[in-house]
């Protein structure tokens, strides 16, 4: 919203209009706003991201602000996990072929008959989106060249879904209609320069361009389109996200190939981001870079750059998108590519508040494609991948490159919020086999109702100092030894916070030992369960990835040892060094592929 | 892991209760007979079982010796009965709270009078804490026994001897308890044991079990982990609190992540995605119901989910659950339920079992009668001894305290033979002897239940007139007035106390009442009357049958057969009239009946048959004494003998109501024999054989019937079942399929019965039946 109508092509400081355009819930201000438009002074090309002279948007105060205070907590997304996350277990053929399979795949969530198929996914992602492609009703006025355009392409929904008389349902006019992404022209002087043409998302455009001379926006626009480069490259800036129930993970690529020339074109709000997000390593105050993850000096999509992994609580998505809305991030005209829950959940966010479409993309997929990524890169020249030498043996327990070359078949555990199991044939050929609720935010949850902590770093440095026997009940607190008949080890947990039945124990027992049993209560039962999907599906690579692990070595050598210990020797357990960014690249990826659909 | 709540201070076992008085002729009875103690401590409860003889009168028939007698003479009853002390052999489980142990080991010191026994098994985790106690009080050596192997021992035992011990719980609906018939084969089956943390077994055969996996979140996390999140200290308290709490204020929902967006996505937004996940921050209270909630849920969840998992690895869809997370505690089954059909799609299903808490008492003390090889009997639940289903669930008796000091009982009978299927039954894993489930058939129960009620006034009058010399028979009448009648009221609020409700279990409870209060045969009297008066027409009966042709007779032994089964003291439309009008009589009772067409009629197709080849072997289940057995049955039995077909006569072992036993039976046979050469060439060359059923109930079970019964029913080759009377062919079996022709018939002597079935009263079922090819 508050893309102005008029906007001609020209500086960049009467973005503040649309500065004065958020935060009004009314009509009259919206109106208002296209008034301020009117001069011409597009709008479009508002910088924001932190670049001076933006009355309310200080860089630090800005993107990554969160609205709920508190640290960035653990737990990646989602996981569409659920209480009870059953299994594909129906699934008849173990390897279908990719298409087939990637519909029956996804009818993951087992058990209560949700059905989820990508085809479903997909088709009601478009569905969905459709009317937001709709032309939007008269009002603005300045758009009419594109009317029946979309309105053809939103069969059985009704386009006016969020706008009634052309006012949404927030008071605020509807924003224009996207105008057709155009194929990035080449780099001034490239020899590829191809006339521009209609790129992305057939299923958003599928209609010719409408002229590409009605308005000098337009025009803006489209030369912004080259600024990635080539053409089949999708506009600068790069982004992926993974919307997830506690963090959400971004990934942003910093081209660093960037000409002299380019530079020069680089609108200003584009290049702010670009300083604001890497300059920084921490946004608001819950936003963070995690600098020790950055993958340098690569090629994604023809240009060199860094890839950055940045995180933010999730309940800091509003802020997020207010932002969005401030910096006028839609006049740049990126794809947001977004997985996990939260591109659901906040899609009318960003599309009503911050003008902008999101591409959602389905979680597992990305979770899958970002992580062969990533392997496939290497981590800045290391391995992205490892395992520990002698799990079974505290002393000599060593992280240890592992190559996953061949990864085929794994499982692949995915620990946020909640926890989902997939068993993965191929790099798309995979079923969800299962899940559980009680993952990372079962632990920070715990813990903060136990402790009275507040962070997962918090809960992590607690539990590092515990000693979870005091809570636990172990099988020789019970049989003064071990447990012959069955040949349980005495030192075996036999009850988990068993001995806080009783009240002398609860009364005398520290902070340290609760979160310490809570860590690895939840760790051992995702462990276990684990272990029982490798066995039913016959797999012996087990993978953890997930915020859940994110400086969480007690989990990481607990799991090492789980697997190997009741397996006696059969499964491994391998981690990833980007533990939770899986899923956000897995979207940024998405983008690339979209492009190259053309 | 089972049971090991015990140690914590946190159980209820520390503070010792010793101010109860115990009414001895309630709890722990017959302990001056008892021998072979165990015990099973829990975290909160003790179970004591023992091993006791029983005591009790039975009426014994026995024949005169008639060679120097004049057998005509008119008043002269055909054979005499005599009560006799019997010595049955019963077990005793006796589950009280850990708060009495110490009153109740003294009271049993106190009763205790054999002292033979020198040792008490012991097994929970409690057997240690408690073992000098016990050591000191009894002076008896505690041997202490494996917890897991004693729980498999229980839970074999159960399964095998206990009908409708299994159930599955469905919230909501009606009926909330499911019972399941007995399975023919028990094993194998998955045994998930929620103690303070999880066992998951698999049991393959009686003796052989593994240990397969097991979780250490159990009934302790929900324990532990709950105190620390409310401040409740109790178990119970804890699902109590639970029960009424909201877990979407603290569960991550996939509704919280998607957004409202879930209907799109095809899943279900109510899902949990993350336990506990809501309540990562420091700004929000959240209520102790909530969190208890959530707990539940949680703990439930996972268990379910590893269950689950451990069923797949080990192609296993019998799950039973036990332990004192599950024990009585329908929140609880509830949400491991709905956790089990979720996870497993409803392949897998949750089932629990009616005397689960009983299991470990029951292992220990097998493990310690094995040289009585308990498990080469067949034992029988006496409805009479034991308390039913969450008979002390604070949840389903909120008038009960939860905390009164409830005992909680079960008593098992040691039946004289082992009983299995009848070979003929079609699919006896498929077989349900009851024909109207009245825990699912409200309407049925309601009549049933005040039909029984009002009908109990008549059978103390007869108990009392059965037993004219005895001085106390009018008191002991009137207990069991008071037995019968609470538990009709017990029936009446909890359907599901005993298993499956139907008629037949209301006429069982009755005779374990009678039997309890020594009533052994309150009909004895009547039926050696009734007995004499119909073999006095017997001859004439046959004379008149032997006169018509034959396809006449046909028909006129079926109608005598139906006749005879008016003489139904169980029924009271009939009793009233047996009554009023002691002169009614065989004729009578013909005019009573239905012409036909009868309300069910396959005469014809019978009458078809019989102009066939003969059957090879029938087997023939007599209901009534008199008429019905002799001028009914036998005319019919010794035609069927005529054709050459062989007959084996069943009758029940013990006495219920006015049906013709087995000793009763033998002698009315010989006495028939005497005047019939027919019946008596049969009997000399084993071709008329008469059989005990090995029940003592008006209906019939065709999945627990005497061993030796069916041995023979395989050796003859029965080809033909015969089923007689409303209790054994329309309460029972109206719907069995057998392997070979049947007949089933009676007379519905009861006018609600006969209108719901599109009929009136003395409507006549005559049901022939061929198997499918």
């Amino acid at each position: 919203m508050l893309k102005l109508g008029g906007g001609g092509g020209g500086g960049g400081q009467d973005w503040a209009c649309s500065v004065a355009g958020t935060g009004l819930g009314g009509e009259e201000a919206a109106f208002e706003v296209a008034r301020l438009g009117d001069p011409g002074k597009a709008g479009c090309r508002g910088p924001g991201w932190g670049c001076s002279g933006i009355p309310d948007s200080a860089p630090g105060v800005g993107m990554l602000q969160a609205g709920a205070g508190g640290p960035a907590r653990g737990g990646q997304g989602v996981e569409e996990v659920g209480a009870p996350a059953g299994g594909g277990e129906e699934r008849p053929a173990r390897h279908p072929p990719a298409p087939a399979l990637r519909l029956l795949n996804r009818k993951p969530q087992g058990g209560s008959g949700e059905i989820k198929t990508p085809e479903n996914d997909l088709q009601r992602g478009r569905l969905s989106r459709a009317p937001r492609a709709a032309p939007p009703a008269p009002g603005m006025g300045d758009h009419g060249g594109q009317p029946e355009r979309s309105a053809s392409h939103a069969p059985g929904t009704p386009a006016g879904a969020a706008a009634v008389n052309g006012v949404l349902h927030n008071g605020f006019h509807p924003p224009p209609i996207q105008p057709p992404r155009l194929c990035s022209r080449s780099l001034p002087g490239g020899g590829d320069a191809a006339p521009p043409r209609l790129p992305l998302q057939p299923e958003l455009q599928p209609q010719p361009p409408p002229p590409q001379h009605d308005s000098p926006a337009k025009k803006c626009r489209l030369r912004r389109r080259m600024d990635s480069g080539r053409k089949n490259r999708p506009p600068f800036p790069w982004f992926g996200m993974d919307i997830g129930g506690t963090l959400v993970k971004l990934v942003y690529f910093e081209p660093k190939d960037i000409t002299a020339e380019e530079e020069q074109e680089e609108v200003e709000n584009l290049k702010s981001i670009r300083k604001y997000l890497t300059s920084n390593t921490a946004y608001g105050k819950t936003g963070i870079r995690d600098v020790h993850l950055e993958l340098k000096n690569l090629t994604m999509c023809g240009r060199k750059g860094n890839l950055h992994f940045i995180r933010f609580p999730s309940c800091a998505m509003h802020r997020f998108i207010q932002m969005g809305s401030e910096k006028n991030f839609s006049s740049l005209h990126t794809t947001l590519c977004a997985t996990g829950g939260g591109a659901f959940k906040f899609e009318e966010d960003f599309r009503t508040i911050a003008d902008l479409q999101l591409h959602k993309l389905d979680e597992l997929d990305c979770l899958i494609q970002g992580l062969l990524y990533v392997d496939s890169v290497g981590f800045n020249g290391k391995p992205e991948c490892y395992y520990f030498e002698n799990p079974t043996n505290p002393e000599l327990c060593q992280k240890r490159p592992y190559c996953l070359d061949n990864p085929y078949p794994m499982l692949l555990v995915n620990m946020g919020s909640g926890v989902s199991i997939l068993a993965v044939y191929s790099k798309d050929n995979y079923k969800r086999v299962t899940g559980t609720s009680l993952g990372g935010g079962t632990f920070l949850g715990l813990c903060c109702l136990l402790t009275g902590c507040e962070t997962f770093e918090e809960a992590l440095e607690m539990a590092a100092k515990g000693d979870s026997t005091n809570v636990d009940k172990l099988v020789k607190d019970i049989y003064g030894g071990d447990y012959e008949r069955f040949g349980l080890q005495g030192s075996a947990v036999a009850s988990s916070f068993g001995n806080m039945m009783s009240k002398e124990k609860r009364d005398s027992i520290s902070k340290e030992d609760l979160a310490r049993a809570t860590l690895v209560t939840i760790t051992n039962n995702i462990g276990s369960i684990a272990r029982m999907c490798a066995l039913n599906e016959n797999i012996d690579r087990v993978v953890f990835v997930g915020n859940f692990l994110r400086i969480n070595m007690v989990s990481m050598k607990l799991l090492a040892y789980a697997m190997d210990f009741w397996s006696k020797g059969q499964l491994k357990a391998l981690f990833l060094e980007h533990e939770g960014y899986f899923g956000a690249v897995g979207a940024l990826l998405e983008l690339f592929k979209m492009t190259d659909d053309q | 892991m089972a049971e090991c709540g015990a140690s914590g201070s946190g159980s209820s076992g520390d503070s010792l209760d010793k101010s109860i008085t115990l009414p001895p002729d309630e709890i722990f009875r017959n302990l001056e007979n008892a021998k072979r103690f165990a015990i099973d401590i829990g975290g909160s409860l003790t179970k004591l079982a023992y091993y006791s003889t029983v005591q009790h009168k039975v009426a014994r028939v026995r024949s005169f010796d008639h060679s120097d007698k004049d057998t005509e003479q008119d008043h002269e009853p055909p054979y005499e009965i005599s009560v006799q002390e019997e010595v049955t052999a019963r077990l005793h489980f006796v589950k009280f709270e850990n708060t009495y142990i110490e009153a109740c080991l003294d009271f049993i010191k106190d009763h205790l009078v054999n002292t033979e026994t020198k040792v008490i098994q012991a097994t929970g985790g409690g057997a240690y804490k408690f073992k000098d106690l016990i050591e000191e009080k009894l002076q008896l050596k505690v041997d202490k026994e494996d917890v897991m192997t004693c729980l498999i021992k229980g839970c074999n035992f159960v399964l095998k001897n206990i009908p409708h011990e299994a159930f599955v719980y469905q919230k909501g609906s009606n009926p909330e308890f499911r019972f399941q018939t007995n399975h023919p084969s028990v094993f194998p089956y998955l045994l998930v044991s929620i103690g303070s943390g999880v066992s998951i077994v698999k049991v393959e055969t009686e003796d052989r079990f593994e240990w397969i996996g097991g979780s250490s979140i159990g009934g302790g996390t929900f324990w532990g982990l709950g105190a620390l999140l409310t401040k409740t200290k109790k178990f119970d308290e804890l699902l109590h609190l639970a029960s009424r709490g909201q877990h979407t204020n603290v569960d991550m929902l996939v509704q919280d992540i998607y957004g409202g967006a879930h209907q799109t996505l095809g899943l279900s937004g109510n899902l949990i995605a993350s336990s506990f996940g809501k309540s990562a921050t420091a700004d929000t209270e959240f209520s102790k119901e909530d969190m208890a909630k959530s707990l539940l849920h949680m703990i439930s969840n996972d268990i379910g989910q590893l269950a689950c998992l451990y069923a797949r690895l080990h192609c296993l869809d019998r799950v039973y659950f036990g332990g004192f997370f599950i024990r009585g505690h329908p929140v609880a089954m509830r949400t491991i339920t709905h956790s089990i059909d979720f996870f497993s799609k409803g392949e897998v299903q949750a089932l629990f079992l009616r005397h689960e808490g009983y299991l470990g008492a029951i292992g220990a003390f097998l493990k310690g009668a094995e040289q009585d090889n308990p498990n080469q009997y067949s034992w029988e639940e006496n409805y009479a001894g034991s308390s039913g289903l969450m008979s002390s669930s604070p949840e389903l008796c909120p008038t009960q305290r939860p905390r009164s000091g409830t005992f909680d009982l079960l008593e098992m009978d040691r039946l004289e033979r082992p009983l299995v299927n009848l070979p003929l039954l079609l699919d006896p894993s498929s077989y349900v002897p009851d024909t109207v489930d009245l825990t699912d058939d409200a309407l049925a129960r309601k009549y049933w239940l005040t039909c029984f009620e009002e009908a109990l006034d008549g059978v103390v009058k007869r108990a009392v007139a059965s037993q004219p010399g005895s001085v106390d028979a009018a008191e002991r009448a009137e207990k069991f007035r008071q037995k019968y009648w609470n538990k009709l009221q017990t029936l009446r609020h909890q359907p599901f106390a005993y298993g499956t409700l139907t008629v037949r279990s209301l006429l069982d409870t009755r005779e374990h009442c009678l039997n309890e209060f020594n009533f052994p045969d309150p009909y004895s009297k009547v039926k050696q009357k009734d007995n004499g008066v119909a073999l006095k027409c017997f001859q004439r009966v046959i004379r008149a049958l032997d006169a018509l042709g034959w396809e006449e007779r046909q028909l006129a032994l079926v109608k005598g057969l139906l006749a005879g089964n008016v003489f139904d003291w169980g029924a009271k439309a009939v009793s009233d009239v047996l009554e009023s009008d002691p002169q009614f009589g065989f004729e009578e009772a013909k005019r009573q009946l239905q012409e036909r067409p009868w309300l069910v009629d396959s005469y014809s197709k019978w009458l078809q048959r019989l102009k066939g080849p003969p059957h090879k072997c029938a087997l023939i289940f007599a209901d009534n004494s008199g008429v019905d057995v002799i001028l009914g049955v036998f005319p019919f039995v010794r035609e069927l003998l005529s054709r050459g077909t062989e007959v084996i006569l069943a009758c029940n072992s013990g006495p219920a109501l006015n049906d013709v036993t087995y000793s009763e039976s033998l002698i009315v046979a010989e006495r028939i024999a005497a005047m019939d050469p027919v019946v008596r060439s049969a009997l000399r060359e084993g071709r008329l054989l008469l059989m005990q059923t090995g029940s003592s109930s008006p209906c019939l079970d065709l999945s627990r019937l005497d061993k030796g019964l069916a041995v023979l029913v395989r050796e003859r080759g029965a080809d033909l079942v015969v089923i007689e009377g409303m209790g054994r062919a329309v309460h029972t079996n109206y719907h069995a399929a057998l392997r070979c022709e049947s007949l089933k018939l009676a007379v519905i002597k009861n006018s609600w019965l006969a209108e719901r079935l599109g009929g009136r009263l003395f409507s006549v079922i005559f049901k022939y039946e061929v198997p499918a090819e």
